[in-house]
């Protein structure tokens, strides 16, 4: 009975676990079950249920700083919440985005689709958490898996089955290479648990090998050079809110759960990975900035951008340091708001009139200055203009850097800034500069979109300013 | 914090609602408006100052007399262990000369604001210029109130931006628009020591408090402890303490247009002849004055060689402003420099005093001539407003035998003009005596300079008088009449303050230790001033009185030193030359080359790698999933290798 009752008992500390399973059931019996007639509030019924979840888990606490279950299997603290937290908020307002699209393009599947994006967001929640190797590969594939069949959502369009087979086929490439590189890591240290892996440090090459093979698997998720080729033709061919998700929410999952394995699992490896990953970031951001520059399609031209900010996203990994860990979470937390907001734009854009390009932007202010604005918002959110967001959460990551003394790289990055401003400006200037002789008439935006819109808009504004959020997080990062 | 938060209150208060809803109001209600809320600004100062000099309010113990923080806000705290004392206070300091000046200010203020009623009626921008007019008001009372040298900075500046604006009022006449920018800059350049001098001030003594600044040391008769770090500190052969108050003097000469930034003052008259009376006469002009006095212990303990310089400074500037007042033919312009050289005779009066007691002299002097002056002059400008509204031009061409017309402006302008030239019993008589004292116990030149100086301001001031209202009578356009009554009540208001404040016992008041003493009039000295200004005033009778040829041949047997002095000595063709050829011609050509030609030619290059790179490399981006997947392993493999061997 003990051992019974000591099983389930792991189950107490997975509150949001649990919790987002039941949302995922019942949304699942809710599709089932409400028929035709019910579709019309199944839209509504998923969103208000994963709400109360997203409130849920802002009411969470570990009491003490670090908990674990199932023998170190699951691991939790506040951090671990925290992430989750923000990963909730930003599937939230993805959900207020796409709630036109699947009202007008896909009513009959709307419940598949708030299935398929809850279960990625429970393998990312298992990423996260994963105290075990294997863990985090179920995890991983949980995310990944649904993740394709939503890239393909658009069943009849072609270009988006092709982002979706591209992402599959590299998707189980780099899943390969990661079981490659965990299988060495079993091999080699004879555990799959973190926290023992950690002491079994060798100091031999097949050890380093094994962690260069995990980290690749890594850089497809995170979408870093060179692992990054899918990430154009998948965030152009999915749907504008899968894109969105996937370059904000799959992206911050990734990140944070590969900061927390380098710095425990690999910690003994501190001064090699963090050699690779200076190289690794300062090609991420180059390569980003200089493709980004070509880009005459919006969507293709925020994978890219992506790209570049997934390169900044690691300054902080890099650093190793509870300020490092605590600049990551505070920039994801910002590129999720603006991030958000600029393809909440797209998206709102695009359901009305079917535009995505560069130059069918031309003279938006004219037509819509308040998404004109919000856009504008963004660009200078992403390109770290003070005093907007994207600033502090770029000054707090390269303060973390130079913590660290990597002054080289922080300086190849604010050069990299520069260029980045170039082509987010480029945008603003097509949105207010440019005529247009067709320009995209005045759009009436679904509420939904207005709330998630506003919400993204407060927070590009105001979250730099608001210290305490910063300095709760700092609080309660861990490093090496 | 008491009511005296409303001193600086009310008139902010004013500037916004002026300022924000004034287009909303008719002109005369924001007039009237503005005017009601500096009533009772100066209902208070004027309370304040009673209380202060004549109940146990302003008493300290021991006899002296006591300076009062009212409050003091931290606004930026940038103290830390090895500085406790370091931070940005907003407060309200009382003593002897911070009440004066609030007296000095609401009352020139108060006339200027009902005045300009009459004045200014019917011009456009009627509600910016009282809006503004309110600004100033705010920030001068906030600077002489100041608790720490950093507030004095910040209000500082604000009188300079007030300034500014009322300069440019009339911002559609071109010469208004350069009169302003230039006022601006020269003042910004001179604060821009100011500001240096400051840090390095505070630097050394980690504090900005004027109390810690200036508390004295009875014993060892050494201004403060916190002047003990800087002991000994040296940099190009001055003491670091010297260097900084030298260049908190400069900040000071700027304000209060010292030889060689005196070039903005005269051409600052381009705006509203009542803003003048205020800003550019009898307020923020002695700002300079206000600030050494301010912290007059420190330079006398501290840089007491920085003090002589600033005697000298003085001198000269009294000297060679006088000299160029008795060839100008504007009369605002005359009374500019005649501004310039009274206010140089106060910075005379602190460079050679002394401290404690009857030595002090020289400060209370100096503090007395600011208060005179402020009301004497702010007639003679009132007055000059007067008679430009019935002529219709600064030149003295068009006026002569105006006292036929203007019976109440020619009154008051004679008493101001005794006033000025040290007649008795009116009060310039007495302030310039004390002046003349000090000088004459401390420094016999500049003893022998200053009554000279004080003849020449009694012929330039009664050469203005003469020619004004008696000369021949020009053809006027039509018959001048006299202002209305909003203009000269105000006008006589002063004139009764120019008449008896002579009479204060303003050593009672104001001393260095802020214990009173007594003065008396030394009488060789005050017949031998008597007499230099009858000099000047009968050498103007003769010249000026009726229209002859005498001036001309004089201008013609000096001609090349008249032209020379009547085109301002060529200061501001040497400041044109050196801005304009040597710094734009000069060091920012080159400037300007490097950052076309290097600067923008590396940006240049970095964009056009940048474009040239994405060019070349975008064919990576094939969108052939085998080809991405050979990267990948290839990257990895990469890595690995790289990892493993280097």
């Amino acid at each position: 009975m003990d051992i019974i009752k000591e099983f389930y008992s792991g189950f107490s500390i997975m509150n949001q676990e649990v919790s987002l399973v039941l949302v995922l059931v019942f949304v699942l019996l809710a599709d089932l079950f409400c028929g035709e007639k019910g579709k019309k509030y199944l839209q509504l019924l998923a969103i208000a249920a994963f709400a109360l979840n997203v409130v849920y888990g802002f009411t969470l606490k570990v009491d003490s700083t670090y908990q674990d279950s199932f023998a170190g299997m699951y691991v939790t603290s506040d951090m671990h919440i925290l992430v989750k937290n923000i990963l909730n908020v930003g599937t939230l307002l993805v959900f207020f985005f796409a709630h036109y699209w699947n009202e007008h393009e896909n009513r009959s599947q709307s419940g598949e689709f708030y299935f398929l994006m809850l279960s990625t967001l429970l393998g990312m929640y298992l990423m996260i958490s994963s105290g075990n190797f294997l863990l985090f590969y179920i995890g991983l594939e949980t995310a990944s898996i649904p993740m394709a069949a939503m890239v393909a959502f658009n069943k009849k369009a072609h270009e988006s089955a092709e982002a979706a087979a591209k992402y599959i086929l590299t998707a189980a490439f780099s899943s390969g290479v990661m079981l490659f590189g965990i299988s060495l890591i079993y091999g080699t240290y004879g555990t799959l648990y973190y926290n023992e892996a950690a002491n079994a440090f060798l100091a031999e090459p097949l050890q380093i090998m094994a962690m260069i093979f995990f980290m690749a698997g890594m850089g497809f998720k995170i979408s870093l050079v060179p692992f990054h080729l899918w990430t154009a033709d998948t965030y152009q061919g999915a749907p504008t809110p899968v894109t969105a998700y996937l370059s904000v929410m799959s992206k911050g999952a990734a990140v944070f759960s590969f900061l927390y394995i380098l710095i425990t699992v690999f910690r003994n490896y501190a001064e090699t990975w963090q050699n690779i990953l200076w190289w690794i970031i300062v090609v991420t951001i180059t390569v980003g900035n200089l493709f980004a520059i070509r880009q005459k399609n919006l969507k293709r031209f925020l994978a890219f951008s992506s790209i570049s900010q997934a390169g900044y996203i690691l300054l902080g990994v890099i650093a190793g340091t509870p300020q490092g860990m605590a600049a990551t979470v505070f920039y994801i937390f910002i590129y999720l708001f603006t991030n958000l907001a600029a393809f909440g734009i797209i998206s709102n854009i695009e359901n009305q009139t079917g535009k995505v390009g560069m130059d069918d932007y031309n003279g938006l202010y004219s037509t819509n200055p308040k998404l004109a604005v919000i856009m504008m918002l963004a660009m200078f959110s992403l390109g770290g203009i003070p005093f907007f967001a994207g600033f502090f959460s770029k000054f707090f990551i390269f303060l973390a850097a130079t913590q660290k003394e990597m002054y080289l790289l922080v300086f190849i990055a604010l050069l990299n800034t520069i260029i980045s401003l170039f082509y987010y400006l480029l945008v603003v200037k097509a949105m207010f500069i440019k005529e247009s002789t067709n320009p995209i008439k005045p759009i009436k935006s679904d509420a939904m979109s207005v709330i998630g819109l506003a919400i993204c808009t407060i927070g590009m504004i105001v979250l730099g300013f608001i210290s305490p959020i910063y300095e709760y997080m700092s609080s309660i990062s861990f490093g090496i | 914090m008491d009511y005296t938060i409303l001193l600086l209150a009310i008139p902010f208060l004013m500037f916004l609602i002026i300022g924000l809803l004034g287009y909303k109001m008719t002109p005369k209600f924001s007039g009237l408006l503005g005017s009601a809320g500096l009533a009772v600004v100066t209902a208070l100062a004027y309370y304040t100052a009673y209380r202060y000099f004549f109940t146990e309010f302003g008493q300290a113990a021991d006899g002296a007399r006591e300076t009062i923080v009212m409050f003091n806000y931290t606004w930026l705290d940038l103290s830390n262990a090895s500085r406790p004392d370091l931070m940005i206070q907003i407060g309200m300091l009382l003593d002897p000369i911070s009440v004066m000046m609030l007296v000095v200010i609401t009352t020139v203020s108060m006339m200027v604001h009902i005045y300009s009623m009459g004045y200014m009626h019917g011009e456009e921008g009627f509600q910016r210029y009282y809006a503004v007019l309110s600004l100033f008001t705010f920030a001068m009372l906030g600077l002489v109130v100041a608790t720490n040298i950093f507030q004095m900075y910040i209000f500082w500046e604000l009188v300079g931006v007030s300034s500014f604006l009322l300069i440019s009022f009339y911002f559609t006449k071109p010469s208004a628009v350069r009169a302003a920018k230039k006022a601006f800059i020269v003042t910004r350049f001179a604060d821009m020591f100011f500001l240096i001098g400051i840090l390095i001030l505070s630097y050394y003594t980690k504090t900005f408090d004027f109390l810690k600044l200036t508390a004295v040391d009875p014993e060892a008769q050494h201004a403060t402890l916190v002047f003990s770090t800087m002991g000994g500190k040296m940099f190009m052969g001055l003491s670091v303490t010297s260097i900084a108050l030298l260049l908190i003097f400069l900040g000071g000469a700027g304000k209060s247009a010292m030889f060689p930034f005196h070039i903005w003052l005269p051409d600052a008259m381009e705006g509203p002849t009542p803003a003048s009376a205020l800003i550019h006469a009898a307020t923020m002009v002695v700002a300079g004055v206000f600030l050494v006095a301010r912290l007059f212990p420190v330079y006398f303990f501290e840089a007491p060689d920085v003090l002589h310089i600033i005697a000298y400074i003085g001198g000269f500037t009294s000297l060679f402003a006088a000299i160029i007042a008795c060839t100008q033919t504007d009369i605002k312009r005359v009374l500019a420099f005649s501004t310039i050289s009274q206010i140089a005779y106060m910075m005379v009066a602190l460079g050679v005093s002394g401290f404690g007691g009857h030595d002090g002299l020289g400060f209370t002097a100096s503090m007395w001539h600011l208060f005179t002056h402020a009301m004497f002059k702010a007639t003679l400008f009132m007055a000059a407003g007067c008679i430009i509204h019935a002529v219709h031009s600064n030149e003295m061409d068009a006026m002569g035998g105006l006292r036929h017309y203007m019976k109440k402006t020619y009154y008051t302008f004679g008493i101001a003009c005794f006033a000025i030239a040290g007649i008795f019993p009116l009060s310039g008589f007495f302030s310039k005596d004390e002046i003349l004292v000090a000088a004459f116990e401390a420094d016999k030149i500049l003893y022998f300079c200053q009554t000279f100086v004080a003849g020449l301001t009694a012929f330039y001031m009664f050469r203005l008088f003469f020619r004004i209202f008696f000369y021949n009578e020009p053809k006027f356009e039509h018959t001048p009449h006299e202002a209305p009554a909003n203009m000269w009540v105000p006008l006589c208001i002063l004139s009764v303050f120019t008449i008896f404040s002579g009479w204060f016992p303003f050593s009672k008041w104001i001393s260095t230790d802020l214990i009173g003493y007594d003065i008396h009039t030394v009488w060789p000295i005050a017949i031998g001033s008597t007499v230099v200004a009858l000099i000047g005033i009968g050498t103007a009778y003769v010249l000026y009185y009726k229209k002859n040829d005498i001036p001309d041949r004089i201008a013609n047997t000096c001609k090349s030193f008249y032209t020379w002095a009547s085109h301002r000595f060529y200061i501001d063709e040497v400041y044109l030359f050196i801005t304009n050829k040597i710094i734009f011609g000069g060091i920012c050509a080159a400037i300007a080359w490097f950052d076309r030609h290097i600067i923008d030619g590396f940006m240049d290059l970095l964009g056009w790698t940048t474009n040239t790179v994405s060019e070349e490399t975008k064919e990576i981006q094939s969108g052939s999933v085998q080809q991405y997947a050979w990267v990948f392993i290839m990257g990895v493999i990469t890595i690995v290798t790289l990892a493993l061997y280097l």
